[in-house]
């Protein structure tokens, strides 16, 4: 078994969209497998170019075309139809083989991966018995298996949304894509709210408000070249280590400029993603959710051409604080990495848990578990960088040594504590001494203590990072750890 | 993080175990970043160990001057002490310096200038000189002063001698006392038409003519013959009658094609001085230097001696002391005319080191302790060429050169060509902030001629590896290679004159962009094959590729172009526009230097970013091209792609550059005309009008005086 892809939309309604293929018919069906097989191509692709193309949209064979290695593609259940009856859709007319999906299998970049697209020319992409069969898809039986993506590249509503919702990760495509339970008529009629495709559930919405879709490309050209991008960073199965490519990036390159990078100031924000980029292999960095919970950024990169998971904290937004958001978006990164074999690299610069009753309402003790327990949970290797605050519970989380790290450093630059020296003097002294600040700042403001009870391996330069990084991937490569027979974990959802 | 360590080292005590090893690992990773900035030194004069020197000097200034005099320091084994504002603590020169103390916040006013501050740092740190550098407190007068005061000598003349030469019209009344050559001119009532031709006929034509009280440019008139003058008297004498009532005209020599040439002069306590030669550094924008070099093309021996004698003439007649330099404008026809002395140490020095072994901050140091100059004048050579660029960080698209900031994520020198020479105070990691000059190095080539000084720059420029902040290497090296330049034929209006709508890059021939779009489609393939290639075996065996060719598309500028490639081996055959090129390198992907042999010429290129939509930004001969490579069926769907509507920017402003906003002159509601002033952004010392680019009624304003706004924030929107 090797990943899935699909490259989807499909409407609420089976069957009865049947606006989108004037035009096509009258083409009279043939009974040669291969007169069938032309016909099957060449009703998709020339008749139905022009209307997808004003509306900025590929075919599905197109898709499939610059998705996949050339000549790569193998289809499968060309010539299925739908088997409805209803309403003359029985009549030959209403027949067209292969149905409204194209299913097959092909490589990219030389490694396989299946692949459906579903053809909005045919019934509008909906989804009827056989297209379903055709796809033949257990989500839920694949998922922690092969790693599933899906391309949301026009609007998908209702059940089939579910598909998705289903796969590790989704992508959309800005302004032409949609993701909604019910559409704006629907809400109208039943809550009464006015709200547009786009608002409701467009690239915008799912990647910056809701959460649901990981990235959004500009078209679908840019979304299907980046899908081919991206599917290099996975390996093809749960049984497969993390891929390997070649790197021209030498592992024990020094990082002079992440001597500079923490301000003095510990209360100064700066970017994680520059020490990200320049600590990965040519600065190549696949962020996963850029504009979701910005105060956490998780991601994939590679180190020495291996594929790496990574997590840091965003001191740049809210001070790269724990929320319900950041924690449910790292979680979910951290367990699929863990479920592919992916090494996991983390960042910490995390002052704690945001504190409010908005977060209290919300279950952040419940959401903040997810983080934590996903962790403790994961058994690939797992490498920690505190580079500033660590404090409190938020340090515990971040893959702390307590979570059967592997290898925990922290720049000199570090500070693990319980919480910032003002607050603390604040709760200790109940404000009445003030020079106790200081004292708890040369106390606790550095990786000493947490260095001399050995929660970290060493305390590093930090232009030596990517050097020790890559270093330790090596050795962990062969690291082997299984957790206690379960049916399966109980994961706080 | 230095300082950190500094006062963290010396707080220390309670853990002395820990605190020391902690110490001691910030210690290393100063020494690390200590040699980083190493650089080559192209001035061969050694420092005599058994001459007695200053022990301790501060230097009163920062960025790459200051790290230039403490080099020197540290070769004459003086120890140094760096001043530095809160922002600059992780600077490179506070990193070099034995000590180093902050004096105060970002602004210069209250750090870099705030003179009550250094005297205390100078007092505390006993240090017994203070360099100046250029700009800040290098030519004050009252800084001197309140050293010499303090028994701390100042290293540079006396004050007296800045007084002289910091007064526009004292210095000119002295250099015609010196009998130095000044502009001729007349300032004064002109009784008629008649009396402003015989004035002018005693100037000897060309003559600018113009209204006394107008100040600048404003009415000026030239004049190249009689009948010129009288029609420039009627129109000036009018104005000035009825502008300003004042009939006073200025009749003055008007230089046609001015260089801008200046004489380095080094004199001591002892009433010797010498000339060092000249630097031509008449390419100019806004009355910034930014090409400089040494020797002149324009001088000949007799030339070049009058000026270094009236130049040195005037030094003694003011009893100079120290390295100071004599501008002089000169015309077409190798006329001189004295313009000012600056009393300092210029930016372009190494230009005159490098053509006469001087070290001038030595030989400064040396002056200012007494020391007789260990020269004669017959002992000054001009050997070899030097030609200097001034790289900054700044956008040479706008108005050749409006200041950026950002953070330098990668910064590589280019010192492992020969004969170059890299002065700057920053390195890999380093913020270039609003609140000082945007220079991020003067970078210098050296070679025995003109031709062979200028390969080396052209070839340093191509390998100077700048990122994160926006740079002006593309109109260096457009400077550089421009055949007026090469011939030496320039003037201060040489910028203008060659780039009247505005510097736009470099035009590529049909040859350079054949070039450009086979490196370019060469890398894509390079890349998609690097893609294929995984180490280890998976379970699933790995399709491997039988492709051999490749037909892509690339767009460049305004076209699109269909490329393609074949492999053969480690070269790939590229056909473009019908041409075969043959492409060969390492195709090593990370290097930020990628050295490609198209059809046998050698070519330098920096790959800035790739995307997976085979964007690709390359900077090919110093300028940045904007690039799409897709295969030839992604290309040919491309053109279904919606086009996504474009942002109206007619009603829109946005901040052209990073700084901060002065006054804002809208509020919403108000209607503003077309070209009317809405607010007024204030960078790097300028301030910088933004207009209104259509008439209409302000929707919001997004900014209020004192923000602090970056490049491209939006400032106010209209309706």
């Amino acid at each position: 078994v090797a990943s899935a892809v699909r490259v989807s939309r499909a409407p609420a309604q089976p069957h009865r969209c049947v606006t989108e293929q004037a035009g096509k018919k009258g083409e009279s069906r043939c009974i040669s497998p291969r007169g069938c097989r032309k016909a099957s191509l060449r009703r998709r692709c020339p008749g139905a170019r022009p209307r997808r193309g004003e509306r900025g949209k590929l075919t599905a064979r197109e898709r499939i075309l610059l998705l996949l290695d050339p000549d790569s593609f193998d289809e499968y259940d060309m010539f299925v139809e739908h088997r409805c009856s209803d309403f003359g859709m029985d009549s030959d007319k209403n027949k067209y083989p292969g149905d409204s999906v194209v299913t097959g299998r092909g490589r990219i970049n030389g490694r396989l991966a299946y692949v459906f697209s579903q053809d909005f020319t045919v019934f509008g992409g909906s989804l009827s018995g056989a297209h379903a069969q055709k796809i033949c898809k257990r989500n839920v039986l694949c998922s922690g298996v092969v790693p599933q993506i899906s391309l949301i590249m026009g609007p998908c509503a209702g059940g089939a949304v579910y598909s998705p919702a289903l796969t590790d990760f989704t992508f959309m495509v800005k302004d032409t894509s949609y993701l909604f339970i019910t559409g704006p008529d629907v809400v109208k009629s039943v809550t009464n709210e006015d709200v547009t495709q786009e608002q409701l559930g467009g690239a915008k919405t799912h990647t910056a408000v809701s959460g649901v879709a990981h990235r959004a490309f500009e078209n679908d050209i840019d979304a299907l070249l980046n899908l081919r991008e991206f599917f290099n960073y996975l390996p093809l199965s749960n049984r497969d280590p993390a891929p390997v490519c070649e790197c021209h990036d030498p592992s024990n390159r020094l990082v002079p400029e992440l001597e500079t990078v923490v301000p003095i100031e510990s209360t100064k924000a700066y970017d994680m993603l520059d020490i990200i980029y320049s600590i990965v292999d040519e600065r190549e960095f696949f962020e996963i959710m850029p504009f979701y919970a910005r105060n956490i950024v998780v991601g994939f990169a590679r180190m020495n051409g291996r594929t790496v998971g990574i997590v840091g904290n965003q001191p740049k937004v809210a001070s790269g604080c724990l929320d319900i958001n950041s924690s449910v978006k790292g979680a979910r990164f951290v367990r699929f990495c863990d479920a592919f074999n992916i090494p996991l690299i983390t960042f910490v610069d995390v002052p704690g848990f945001l504190p409010g009753t908005a977060q209290e309402y919300g279950g952040i003790i419940r959401h903040g578990a997810k983080l934590l327990f996903a962790f403790a949970e994961a058994t690939v290797p797992k490498i920690t960088i505190i580079t500033r605050k660590a404090y409190g519970g938020a340090y515990d989380v971040m893959s702390s040594k307590h979570l059967r790290g592997d290898a925990n450093y922290a720049w000199p630059t570090a500070e693990v504590a319980v919480m910032g020296a003002k607050g603390a003097v604040q709760i200790i002294f109940r404000g009445k001494q003030t020079d106790a600040e200081a004292e708890y700042v040369d106390k606790f403001a550095n990786p000493f203590p947490a260095a001399m009870r050995g929660f970290v391996d060493d305390i590093i330069q930090p232009s030596t990072t990517r050097m020790r990084i890559c270093h330790d991937l090596d050795v962990l490569a062969s690291k082997a750890q299984s957790n206690p027979w379960k049916k399966h974990a109980n994961i706080p959802l | 993080m230095a300082a950190m360590a500094l006062c963290r080292a010396a707080a220390g005590g309670k853990r002395p175990a820990g605190r020391a090893l902690l110490a001691l690992l910030k210690c290393e990773m100063l020494c690390s970043r200590r040699c980083l900035v190493t650089s080559r030194q192209l001035y061969s004069v050694v420092h005599d160990p058994d001459e007695k020197t200053f022990e301790k000097l501060l230097i009163a200034n920062r960025g790459e001057i200051a790290c230039r005099v403490i080099k020197t320091c540290k070769k004459m084994g003086i120890k140094t002490v760096a001043i530095h504002s809160d922002v600059d603590a992780n600077a490179v020169h506070v990193k070099m310096a034995d000590e180093a103390v902050c004096v105060g916040p970002a602004p210069t006013s209250k750090s870099y200038l705030n003179m009550d501050a250094i005297m205390e740092v100078i007092k505390k740190t006993r240090a017994q000189a203070v360099h100046p550098g250029y700009g800040f407190l290098s030519e004050n007068k009252e800084f001197a002063r309140r050293l010499a005061s303090e028994g701390v000598t100042f290293i540079g003349p006396d004050t007296c001698a800045i007084q002289a030469m910091g007064d526009k019209i004292e210095s000119k009344l002295l250099a015609k006392k010196a009998k130095v050559n000044t502009i001729p001119g007349f300032d004064g009532v002109v009784k008629d038409a008649d009396e402003a031709v015989r004035i002018a006929r005693e100037i000897g034509y060309p003559v600018m003519i113009k209204a006394s009280a107008g100040g600048g440019g404003k009415g000026m008139r030239i004049a190249w013959d009689d009948e010129e003058t009288r029609e420039g008297f009627r129109f000036s004498s009018q104005e000035a009658a009825s502008s300003f009532g004042d009939d006073r005209l200025l009749i003055e020599k008007f230089i046609d094609n001015p260089r801008h040439i200046e004489i380095q002069v080094l004199a001591d306590k002892h009433g010797n001085a010498l000339w060092l030669n000249e630097r031509e550094c008449s390419i100019q924008r806004r009355n910034q230097k930014v090409v400089e070099e040494a020797p002149s093309t324009f001088l000949d021996p007799e030339t070049r001696r009058a000026m270094g004698e009236q130049a040195v003439a005037l030094a003694k007649a003011v009893k100079y002391s120290s390295a100071g330099t004599v501008e002089f404008l000169v015309d077409s026809s190798k006329n001189f005319y004295f313009l000012e002395m600056n009393t300092r140490l210029q930016v372009e020095h190494p230009v005159t080191e490098c053509i006469t072994g001087l070290d001038l901050v030595q030989e400064m140091i040396r002056v200012a302790k007494g020391y007789p100059l260990r020269h004669k004048q017959a002992d000054i050579p001009i050997s070899g060429w030097a030609v200097e660029c001034r790289v900054y960080a700044e956008d040479p698209y706008k108005s050749f050169g409006l200041p950026s900031i950002g953070r330098l994520s990668q910064y590589q020198e280019p010192l492992h060509l020969p004969s170059v020479r890299v002065d700057s105070g920053i390195q890999q990691g380093s913020d270039i902030s609003i609140y000082y000059d945007p220079m991020i190095s003067k970078l210098i080539t050296y070679g025995s001629n003109r031709a062979e000084a200028l390969k080396r720059m052209e070839e340093a420029l191509d390998n100077y590896v700048i990122r994160g902040v926006t740079h002006n290497i593309s109109l260096l090296r457009e400077v550089i290679i421009h055949p007026r330049f090469v011939q030496g034929d320039i003037s201060t209006k040489f910028l203008p004159e060659v780039y009247p709508d505005g510097f736009k890059g470099h035009k590529l021939t049909d040859l350079e962009r054949r070039e450009l779009l086979a490196t370019a489609a060469s890398l894509y393939v390079a890349e998609q094959l690097r893609s294929q290639r995984f180490l280890g075996t998976p379970r699933i065996p790995i399709a491997k590729s039988q492709r051999n060719t490749w037909e892509l598309s690339v767009h460049l500028e305004d076209g699109v172009y269909p490329v393609a490639v074949s492999k053969n081996g480690s070269s790939f055959s590229v056909e473009v526009d019908g041409i075969k090129l043959n492409v060969t390198s390492e195709w090593n992907l990370a290097s930020p230097l990628l050295s490609v042999t198209i059809d046998g010429t050698q070519r330098t290129i920096q790959r800035l970013s790739r995307n997976a939509t085979g964007n690709t930004s390359i900077q090919f001969l110093g300028t940045v091209y904007k690039l799409q490579i897709l295969t030839k069926v992604a290309a040919e769907l491309s053109k279904y792609m919606p086009e996504k509507a474009a942002e109206d920017t007619s009603s829109i402003l946005r901040s052209p550059m990073p700084g901060a906003v002065v006054a804002v002159s809208v509020k919403p509601g108000d209607t503003v005309s077309e070209g009317q002033e809405i607010c007024v952004i204030e960078a790097m010392k300028m301030q910088n009008s933004m207009i209104a680019a259509k008439t209409g009624k302000v929707k919001a304003v997004h900014c209020k005086a004192g923000d602090t706004v970056g490049e491209g924030d939006l400032l106010v929107e209209l309706e």
